[in-house]
């Protein structure tokens, strides 16, 4: 048999390349073009009055400055809006160049075309832009207050939205116990190492846009960008071959930039780049997680949920390219591995003067994830009962499923939870991390510490449609080559595909190669998020590969004079079940599925068509029969499928710093099938710190003129080494029934339940309640202050 | 308007010494991917505090962002791309991060080798301690750094190995 590869720890393929420096980043491309540099709103709300270009255009380089007014054809339109939904009844999107308003610090007004960007910015220097500042609109506070971010959206709010299954007013009625909380967490944001970036070339002889673009979702990119410059989809090619990390931020498109480096090297002829550099990362991308969220619980005695009402407000920012996709998550994703008779969850989702807000890993699923896992610590404390045994009494249990939530899902499909085993999810991090053995830890705390302990669980949608497609072709060579659309920006797809077609078909792994994220290989793509990529593409390339292999045996069949059914492909061969001496090279069948009028090599002659083979009264290529040893696979699932998992976290906290030091951090996933170990794990570690980001280091600081204040990597407390502990993994392996892999996402799971679960160990080592996040030592310290009041 | 006076720069890049026509202020990180098309080395803040732009200069880790071109001539320069020859046997870091996991995007790992050659080159058994010391100036979004630590690790246990 070929030795399996699925399920192993196998070292990536990508690795090689990168580790040499041979890497290939947008930025990396040629450099001979021309650079696009920015001018960028210095107000977060402002009419512009007058732009003053005319000195710019004089600097040495420049080739051109444009304005909004300078703008051709349907460049002159607001960005699309990706995603509609029912709710978003004030849609709003920016322009590519501002058109008489700003509503952002960081929003595009005006463009330079320049030999390189140091040209670029000397010139933007010499541009005049007069505002008439407004008052900002920055905060939810803000928000519900009266002034407006977009003057025809009354209250600022884009969309208010309610989903309810049972009756919530009438259990809550009922209740024996009711209680109620307001959690809010601040702002974070992707910042991935690479900024975004774009790299255009107008190939006038061919007449191809060929476009390098740092984005999750080059299909798309290239649909919107022929749609906008009004040119044939055929004219357009875009490929992302490295990706320096995404996190969301780099699946919106198209950016103003994205359009304008296109437009440019046509109009130019001209190669031309963009690339962010770290300010504008902070100010002209994407942001995310600031909500507020007012709970009310209804409980029994027991501790068993009743009735849950979520009421929450979402800062949206200035636009909603996304559409709703955020809140909407966090609306459905809320109960988790519970069970909720009765539930209700409105959001209002409002504009501010701040960047847009799109989803970044988790996507709104750590604000959902802490607004349950808090209630139950709640309940817990209420009523003095062990916070794991409080989530044993209210988990779906295994017999359960499918489980159907009663609500619409982020993909507009039923939220039917497909398999999972939540309870032997928290035994196992219980068994971790020694649940039991904490109360005698604790009475080990050093003196100057408290000792905490927590523990949150949470459930995620992943692998949602509509499709992805996977195309896999055998070369006579010998070599397999793979091609899926989405792209990679550091998820190891290259290898987890290539593990996936080489056992299904039956070849070395070192055999297959795989190219992601490149229209000219593959047109069709919906992109890489939402823990999607692995189970969509993965099952797309195993299908691709299985009619590959069907027609490798059929061919091999007559070839070998052989019955089909008694025909198997081992080390990429071809050969009659257990005898491998009456087979055929699958390099050679791939020579047979091309019917040649020209030989160019040994191999080749044999396909020839005077070498012989076949009823000369059939046509060499039947009808229904396509040449070539190739074939697409397709992968459309009815719905989403459910991962889960469960994380536990054991805390000191200082009493004099108020600094919260992780002592250990426990992990117990369920992706469902593991296909490479190795990988899944390091998806949960950089999830994970991700988490720990979020939870103890780093907000967008905004003051109240909309001026975000920690724009650079001095002042935004991205961690470093220092501040990442060491996370202990442990799996569960529950098969998705939804497809034929039986995996499911793995990619944004490790960040979900951190904050839940370092406010819990919080909680659990200061006594008091920790109802936001991040939990800055400054914050922690005035929370003791504010609770020793309340307590004196 | 504003003709900008260019400089004859020799740069030294892995053992290989390359002239140059630039102005002052040219970044070496701009140098070394631009006029030298080292494209390893990376750009990821340009203001001296993520690390991915670190390449050696006379051994000793340095920010290439922070650095005009100008300003190195003459001296020993090595990049992610001298780690290794062509398509050759790996250095023991590369090597390292490979087998341990150590790179997912790859965006900030040329910065991570170089800093962990600068170490390990010096020290072939630091402490968990030194490890730290070491890489925490460099920033990573994707990994953790758990299996960074790992890598720098096991790239030390490889040159003490190679030794014996
Ligand atoms: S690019 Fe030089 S330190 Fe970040
Ligand atoms: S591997 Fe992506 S930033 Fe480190």
């Amino acid at each position: 048999m070929t030795t399996q590869s699925f399920g192993k720890a196998i070292r990536r393929t990508e690795d090689d390349r990168l580790i040499r420096g041979h890497g290939s980043f947008t930025d990396d491309a040629g450099s001979a073009g021309l650079s696009l540099t920015m001018i960028r709103s210095p107000y977060a709300n402002a009419r512009i009055l007058s732009i003053d270009v005319s000195e710019a255009w004089d600097v040495e380089g420049v080739q051109a400055v444009l304005t909004y007014n300078d703008l051709p054809g349907r460049l002159v339109e607001p960005l699309p809006l990706l995603i509609p939904h029912p709710s978003l009844v004030a849609p709003r999107t920016q322009y590519i160049l501002a058109k008489e308003h700003v509503r952002y610090v960081g929003e595009a007004v005006v463009a330079i075309f320049a030999t390189d960007r140091y040209v670029g910015e000397d010139a933007a220097e010499r541009v005049i832009v007069e505002y008439e500042p407004r008052e900002a609109v920055v905060g939810i506070d803000a928000a519900l207050g009266p002034n407006l971010v977009h003057d025809d959206v009354p209250g600022n709010v884009a969309a208010d939205h309610v989903e309810h299954v049972g009756n919530v007013d009438q259990a809550l009625v009922g209740a024996p116990h009711v209680l109620e909380l307001d959690l809010d967490m601040e702002r974070s944001m992707g910042s991935s190492l690479e900024g975004r970036a774009s790299h255009a070339t107008w190939d006038r002889h061919s007449r191809k846009l060929r476009i390098q673009n740092a984005t999750q979702t080059p299909t798309s990119v290239r649909f919107a960008v022929a749609n906008i410059l009004e040119i044939p989809d055929e004219q357009v090619e875009v490929f992302a071959i490295d990706v320096g990390g995404g996190f969301g931020t780099k699946v919106i498109h198209p950016w103003p930039e994205d359009i304008l480096t296109a437009w440019g090297a046509i109009e130019y002829e001209r190669p031309v780049k963009f690339t962010e550099d770290r300010v504008e990362h902070f100010i002209s991308s994407s942001h995310e997680r600031a909500q507020r969220h007012q709970i009310k619980v209804g409980f029994d005695d027991e501790g068993r949920i009743l009735g849950l009402d979520v009421d929450f407000v979402h800062d949206n920012g200035a636009y909603t390219p996304y559409g709703m996709i955020a809140p909407l998550i966090t609306a459905t994703q809320l109960p988790g591995p519970y069970k909720l008779p009765n539930y209700r969850v409105r959001f209002r989702s409002v504009y501010t003067n701040t960047v847009q807000v799109t989803p970044y890993r988790g996507a709104a699923r750590p604000h959902a994830v802490f607004s349950m896992e808090r209630t139950i610590d709640r309940i817990a404390a209420f009523l003095d009962i062990d916070r794991a045994e409080l989530r044993r009494r209210n988990f779906i249990q295994p017999d359960e499923f499918p489980y159907d939530l009663g609500m619409i899902f982020q993909d507009g499909r039923p939220a039917i939870y497909d398999s999972g085993n939540y309870p032997e999810l928290l035994e196992k991090v219980l068994a971790m991390i020694d649940w039991d053995g904490f109360p005698e830890r604790r009475s080990q705390t050093p003196s100057g510490r408290r000792r905490g302990i927590g523990v949150a669980c949470y459930v995620e949608g992943t692998g949602l449609g509509p499709y992805e497609g996977g195309h896999v072709r055998v070369e006579t060579g010998g070599k397999v080559q793979v091609s899926t659309g989405l792209a990679s920006s550091g998820q190891g797809h290259h290898t987890v595909f290539a593990q996936i077609v080489a056992d299904e078909l039956g070849v070395p792994f070192e055999d297959v190669e795989v190219v992601t994220g490149d229209t000219r290989r593959f047109q069709y793509a919906v992109g890489t998020f939402a823990s999607r990529a692995a189970v969509m593409s993965g099952n797309a390339v195993a299908e691709a590969a299985r009619l590959v292999k069907e027609k490798a045996i059929q061919i091999a069949a007559e070839a070998l004079e052989a019955n089909p059914d008694d025909l198997e492909i081992v080390d990429a061969q071809v050969q009659v079940k257990g005898t491998p001496a009456r087979g055929i090279p699958l390099a050679q069948v791939a020579v047979l599925a091309n019917p040649l009028r020209y030989s160019f090599s040994e191999a080749a002659r044999a396909a020839t068509q005077f070498a012989g083979a076949g009823d000369l009264d059939e046509p060499p290529i039947k009808p229904g029969e396509d040449p070539g040893l190739e074939a697409a696979g397709w992968y459309s699932p009815v719905r989403s499928t459910f991962a889960s998992g469960a994380h536990a976290v054991e805390v000191e906290v200082d009493t004099a710093t108020s600094e919260v030091e992780i002592l250990r951090y426990c992990v117990v996933h369920d992706c469902g099938r593991l296909i490479n170990p190795l990988i899944v794990e390091g998806q949960i570690h950089g999830g994970v710190a991700q988490g720990i980001a979020g939870a103890l280091y780093e907000k967008m600081a905004y003051d109240e003129d909309g001026n975000l204040q920690n724009a650079s990597f001095m002042d935004f407390l991205m961690p470093y080494c220092t501040e990442i502990p060491e996370v202990e993994i442990d799996h569960l392996e529950t098969p998705s029934p939804l497809n034929p892999l039986g995996i499911k996402g793995a990619g944004e799971a490790g960040v979900i339940p951190v904050s839940a679960v370092i406010a819990a160990a919080v909680e659990d080592a200061e006594g008091f309640q920790i109802n936001h996040m991040p939990l800055f030592p400054s914050e922690l310290h005035e929370m003791r202050l504010m609770n020793a009041e309340v307590s004196e | 308007m504003n003709t900008e006076e260019s400089y004859e720069i020799r740069l030294k890049v892995n053992g290989k010494t390359q002239q140059i026509t630039a102005p002052a202020r040219r970044l070496l990180s701009d140098a070394l991917r631009g006029e030298l098309g080292l494209t390893g080395t990376h750009v990821g803040c340009e203001h001296g505090v993520c690390g991915c732009c670190t390449v050696l200069v006379d051994g000793a880790p340095v920010r290439s962002c922070l650095t005009f071109a100008v300003a190195v001539q003459d001296r020993e320069i090595r990049t992610v791309e001298g780690l290794a020859a062509d398509g050759g046997e790996l250095h023991p870091v590369q090597e390292a991060f490979k087998e341990c996991h150590g790179l997912q995007c790859g965006f900030c790992t040329p910065g991570f080798l170089m800093t962990a050659c600068a170490l390990i080159e010096q020290n072939d058994d630091p402490t968990e301690e030194e490890i730290t010391e070491a890489i925490a100036g460099n920033l990573c979004r994707c990994t953790g750094y758990q299996n960074i630590r790992a890598a720098v690790r096991y790239a030390a246990e490889i040159v003490r190995s190679d030794k014996t």
